[in-house]
This record gives structure tokens, C-alpha cells and sequence, in this order.
């Protein structure tokens, strides 16, 4: 279901891509295109130098980890096109490896060494995928659902030995999590719009 | 965290050896924060920059992913904490829409006016520390007397002086103290002067001009391919601004002019950002004038909290308050990009619900982020001295860079 509002962006982006079959749905005010995984750098292109859709700028690039769904994650592009003044969201589903983007939007370098970092979905073609935000010999992807809030080891100053040492996390107390999900549903009546998305 | 200087000099015929390897910060002043930068040098001339962030990295989104909406909030101001309630509106602003609610007018204006209060105290900042790394201290002492005027209205609409916490989905958190407005509307005509005072200082310098015209030139086409937004972007030559072009909490009811440079270098972002001070002051002016009666905070306990005489009176509104301050409210199952033009360039939330208390997944798109990124491209071929003055003009700051 397409919101009228949508519709030139929707043709405009069904025109630009042709032949490439993706998948397009409208929720409230936005518009996101689901994207075949090996395409996606002919999607990128296309939408890009297009002069119906003329998406110049790419402003994000995130992941998504649907821990229970296969294929696990998403990969989410925000685009932006100065020239219409729109929005497009562009989805990738994935589980492990992507191609990288690099090549048609410069900007992605960095989003995709941090999507690599956090998730470990690794992007091919990437001229540089090292870990970006986190410590330089951290292992793990700590963005992933499964991976635990206090994570799995710490580093502290050893006095003993007068050094930074790793050690797995010691909490002084255990960490609480708070299910306060009502068993009464009390609050889900705020549910207003778009309950049924 | 220190690495030792690795220096590997050439040979005396000018040729082999590998160039000599500069390791900048993560604690040097002008380093603008944790920013640590290996520099592989060519004699004074930089051949290859690389910036190593995430010295901040406080996993503010994974945090984000146990918390409930309303105990999310907080964590936005402590990524750009030079312009706190600019992270915190983005949020809100998304929590609405998934929430299908809008604020009351009085809520938006107050909104904007605090949002334009939050670019001033952002480009203040940028503007005097860059001229601070250039030599200038003057402006550094002038302008944060200034903020601290700036800070001095957060903290008495909010009870923080950064951390506000105060933009919140459905409206604001308090109501505006008596006598305030008065004392923002006092403060505008003197903060006028110290723009020009200030312009005196730097505009027309002849050291200041020396060491940023034709620095860090980044194209038009370069700009766009690599994401700039906000100043970076306008210094460019693209009038793109989102409070005109995606207007969101009534902009669109504000008359304002859209500063745009034309060189793309380090003097046209400072020109850009000292114009959009004056427009600033201009919108705050125009949020005084009309600052419409009424509620500050949607009339829904669903998602508000109750006031605290209706607590006493009514079991409703106690009962509403329990569950709001355990369990918070619940936001449909939904996915929303919003982007406001904050003041150092878009700053957009990704945020996916899933019908529960707590968000399933928040991504922040920092500006800063995208901002430094260009660093290495704008660097190159460029003097040591003037890797400074990028990474000044280029306005980061590392609380939304490395989240």
C-alpha cells in the first residue's frame, strides 16, 4: 500500500530502476525500497545518477540485527535527493556479507566500517574495513542482540604488574534488568496509528 | 595509549625511507576532543591523514536498546553536548511519529526558540576555538561570557546548565519561568554587538584570512558525494537548510534568511556560521513576540506525565504516573528516519520500534561523524599548521562522533 503522497517518488524510483525488482513500502511519511543484496550497488547507481530520482546524497548507513529472522540482518541506506526534496530508505536483508557502496557514494567508508564493527556484516569490495569505534583488539560485534549489555571482559590497571590488563567483567552488583512489561497490557491503548503495521 | 613518535627520516639523497609518521592527540588541545590522527608526513606537507576515533565510544545505542523512551532521552544530550536540546528534539521528534502525536503550539515555539539558543551555543563554540587554534584568544574569553549567559536560560527552563533533558516527546518538560522571556529578549540586542564586536576581530584579520582562505577547499560535487550537511555544506555553495526545506515543529511559520558561502574553504564555513548567528537571534526575536498560551506537554497521560496536583487528587493520574515512570508507555511496531538541521549539520535518529516500552534498535546519524570523515581529503597536500585549522572549521565534537 502506497500513500498518495508517494506515488511520484515510488514511479520515479520504479522508472529509475528498471529491470531491478525490489520491493517498495510506504510507511507514514516515508518511503522504504527492499533491495535484492547483489544489486544493490546497480540500485545505488541508479538512483543516484537518475535525473528522475537524483539521489546525490547518502546520509546514513546502519544495520539491524532481527535476531530470530533469517536472513538476520538488515542493512538500512538513508538517501537523500536535494534536488526533489526526498527521502529514500533503501533495505538490505543480509547475513553476512554485502557489497560495499563505496564505489557510487564515497560517505559510505566510514558507515560501513562501523556497521562492520558493530554487527560484523562484512562489505565487499571495502578499500578499508577495520574496526572503527571500538578498542583496537576488541573481538566481538557489540551491536548484535545477543551480545550482552556489560559485555565480556574489561580492561583495569593492575597494581601488582603496572600495567593495563584484560579481565572478564566483575560487576559489584548484578546488573538488573527491568522487565516492567505490564502482564495486563495496560498501556497498549496508546496505540494509535499504524497499530497494524 | 601512547605510542612513541615514530620518525623514519630520509636519506641524504632526498629519496627511500618511508615518510615520517606523526601520531596527533588523542589529548592534543587541538585535537577538538579524543581525536587521534596518525599523519604520515612529507616533510611539513601531509601526504596521508587518518583519523582513529571511538576513544569516546560509550555505546550510547546499545544502552539506548534497554532503556525505555523516556529514560533514552537523556543520553541525547550527551551527544553533542555543545548543543544539547538540538540531539534531544531530533528524538522527540521521532518518538512522535511513531507515536502519531504532535506537541502543542506553545511547545513547538518554545522548541525552536531553544533550538536556535542551541545553535548559538554551538557556533559560538566553533567559531572562538577555531580562531583560538589560530592564535586568537580573545574571542575564545569574549564568546564563552556569552554562553555562559546562553547556559545561564537552560538552566533555568530545565534545572541543568547542558544536560537538560528537557525537549521531550509530546512537548516540553516545564513550562517557561516568569520573567524569562524578558531576559532572552534582553539579551538579543547585546549579543548583536558582540557579534560585530567579534567580527571586528576576526573578519577583516589579516593572520586569521592568511591561514584559512583557500584551506581546506572541499567542491560542491565533493561536499554532496560525502555527505556534508549543515554549514559544511552551505560554505560550499548549496542552499540546503532542513528548517526550510523539510520544516519540522513549525519552522515553516518563521522568516529567515538561509546563509550560503561560495569558496567551500575554512573563512567561507566561518562566514556561514557567523551569519546564521544573527538568523538565529532573528528567529529567537520572532519565538518572543509570538509565543502563543496554552499547554507546554500533550493532554494524554498515555504518554505524559500527570501534573503533580492531579496526582494528589485523582486515582487516574496516579495510577497513569506509576505506570509511566516503571514501564513508560508503549510505541507502535514501526521504522522512522527523522533528520533536523542541527547546528552542525543534519543529525538524524533511525529508529525502530517494536511495539514494546523500549526502542528495538536507535541509530544516530551524528553529523560530526560524516564531518570528519572528509578529514584525509581535506588535508592532503596540505601544512601540519593547517590540519589544525580544518579540524577546527570542520565544527566536530566527539560525544556524537563516537556515541
Amino acid at each position: 500500500m502506497i500513500a498518495p503522497f508517494h506515488r511520484p517518488l515510488a514511479d520515479a524510483v520504479r522508472d529509475a530502476l528498471d529491470d531491478i525488482a525490489v520491493q517498495v513500502q510506504s510507511q507514514r511519511d516515508e518511503l522504504t525500497i527492499i533491495a535484492p543484496r547483489e544489486k544493490i550497488v546497480e540500485v545505488m547507481q541508479a538512483l543516484r545518477d537518475d535525473e528522475r530520482t537524483d539521489m546525490h546524497q547518502l546520509m546514513d548507513v546502519c544495520g539491524v540485527d532481527h535476531v530470530a529472522r533469517r536472513p538476520r540482518f538488515d542493512v538500512v541506506y538513508q538517501l537523500l535527493s536535494l534536488s526533489h526534496n526526498w527521502r529514500l530508505t533503501v533495505a538490505v536483508q543480509t547475513d553476512k556479507a554485502v557489497p560495499s557502496v563505496v564505489g557510487v557514494y564515497p560517505s559510505t567508508g566510514w558507515f560501513e566500517r562501523e556497521t562492520f564493527d558493530l554487527f560484523g556484516i562484512t562489505f565487499d569490495g571495502h578499500p578499508d574495513l577495520r574496526r572503527i569505534l571500538t578498542d583496537y583488539d576488541f573481538e566481538g560485534h557489540p551491536l548484535r542482540r545477543d551480545f550482552p549489555l556489560m559485555g565480556f571482559e574489561e580492561k583495569i590497571y593492575d597494581d601488582l604488574t603496572r600495567r593495563v590488563v584484560r579481565q572478564s567483567v566483575t560487576l559489584q552488583q548484578d546488573y538488573r534488568a527491568f522487565d516492567a512489561l505490564s502482564p495486563w497490557q495496560g498501556m497498549t491503548d496508546v496505540q494509535k496509528r499504524g497499530e497494524n503495521d | 595509549m601512547t605510542e612513541p613518535v615514530q620518525v623514519l627520516v630520509r636519506d641524504k639523497d632526498g629519496h627511500e625511507g618511508a615518510p615520517f609518521t606523526i601520531n596527533l592527540g588523542p589529548q592534543h588541545p587541538a585535537a577538538h576532543g579524543v581525536l587521534r590522527l596518525i599523519l604520515e608526513m612529507d616533510g611539513e606537507v601531509v601526504e596521508r591523514a587518518d583519523p582513529h576515533i571511538g576513544l569516546l565510544h560509550r555505546g550510547t545505542e546499545k544502552l539506548i536498546e534497554h532503556k525505555t523512551y523516556t529514560q533514552a532521552l537523556p543520553y541525547f544530550d550527551r551527544l553533542d553536548y555543545v548543543a544539547p536540546m538540538a540531539s534531544e528534539q531530533c528524538f522527540s521528534l521521532a518518538v512522535e511519529k511513531l507515536l502519531g502525536i504532535a506537541p502543542p503550539e506553545r511547545a513547538q515555539v518554545i522548541r525552536v526558540m531553544y533550538a536556535e539558543i542551541s545553535r548559538l551555543l554551538n557556533h559560538i563554540l566553533a567559531v572562538t576555538t577555531f580562531a583560538l587554534d589560530l592564535g586568537a584568544i580573545t574571542p575564545a574569553l569574549w564568546g564563552f561570557e556569552e554562553r555562559e549567559k546562553l547556559m545561564g536560560f537552560y538552566e533555568r527552563v530545565s534545572g541543568a546548565r547542558m544536560h537538560a533533558n528537557y525537549i521531550r516527546p509530546g512537548g516540553v518538560a516545564k513550562d517557561l519561568p516568569e520573567g524569562l522571556l524578558d531576559d532572552i529578549e534582553a539579551f538579543c540586542d547585546p549579543f548583536i554587538k558582540f557579534l560585530d564586536d567579534l567580527e571586528t576581530l576576526l573578519t577583516d584579520n589579516r593572520i586569521f584570512k592568511q591561514r584559512t582562505v583557500d584551506i581546506g577547499v572541499i567542491s560542491k560535487d565533493d561536499a554532496l558525494a560525502w555527505g556534508l550537511s549543515g554549514p559544511m555544506l552551505r560554505a560550499s555553495g548549496v542552499a540546503w537548510d532542513l528548517r526550510k526545506s523539510q520544516p519540522y515543529d513549525g519552522y515553516e511559520n518563521f522568516d529567515f534568511d538561509i546563509p550560503v558561502g561560495t569558496t567551500g574553504d575554512c573563512y567561507a564555513r566561518y562566514l556561514v556560521r557567523m551569519a546564521e548567528m544573527r538568523q538565529s537571534v532573528r528567529i529567537i526575536r520572532q519565538c518572543i513576540a509570538r509565543m502563543p498560551q496554552g499547554r507546554v506537554m500533550i493532554d494524554d497521560y498515555k504518554v505524559a506525565m500527570p501534573d503533580r496536583e492531579d496526582i494528589e487528587k485523582s486515582m487516574e493520574a496516579l495510577i497513569h504516573h506509576f505506570k509511566l515512570a516503571t514501564e513508560g508507555y508503549h510505541v507502535p511496531s514501526g521504522a522512522t528516519y527523522t533528520a533536523i538541521e542541527a547546528p552542525k549539520g543534519e543529525f538524524g535518529v533511525y529508529l525502530v520500534a517494536d511495539g514494546t516500552n523500549m526502542p528495538y534498535r536507535c541509530k544516530i546519524r551524528a553529523p560530526s561523524f560524516a564531518h570528519l570523515q572528509v578529514l584525509p581529503l581535506l588535508s592532503k597536500d596540505h601544512m601540519l599548521a593547517d590540519v589544525v585549522a580544518i579540524i577546527g572549521s570542520l565544527d566536530i565534537v566527539f560525544g556524537e562522533i563516537d556515541r
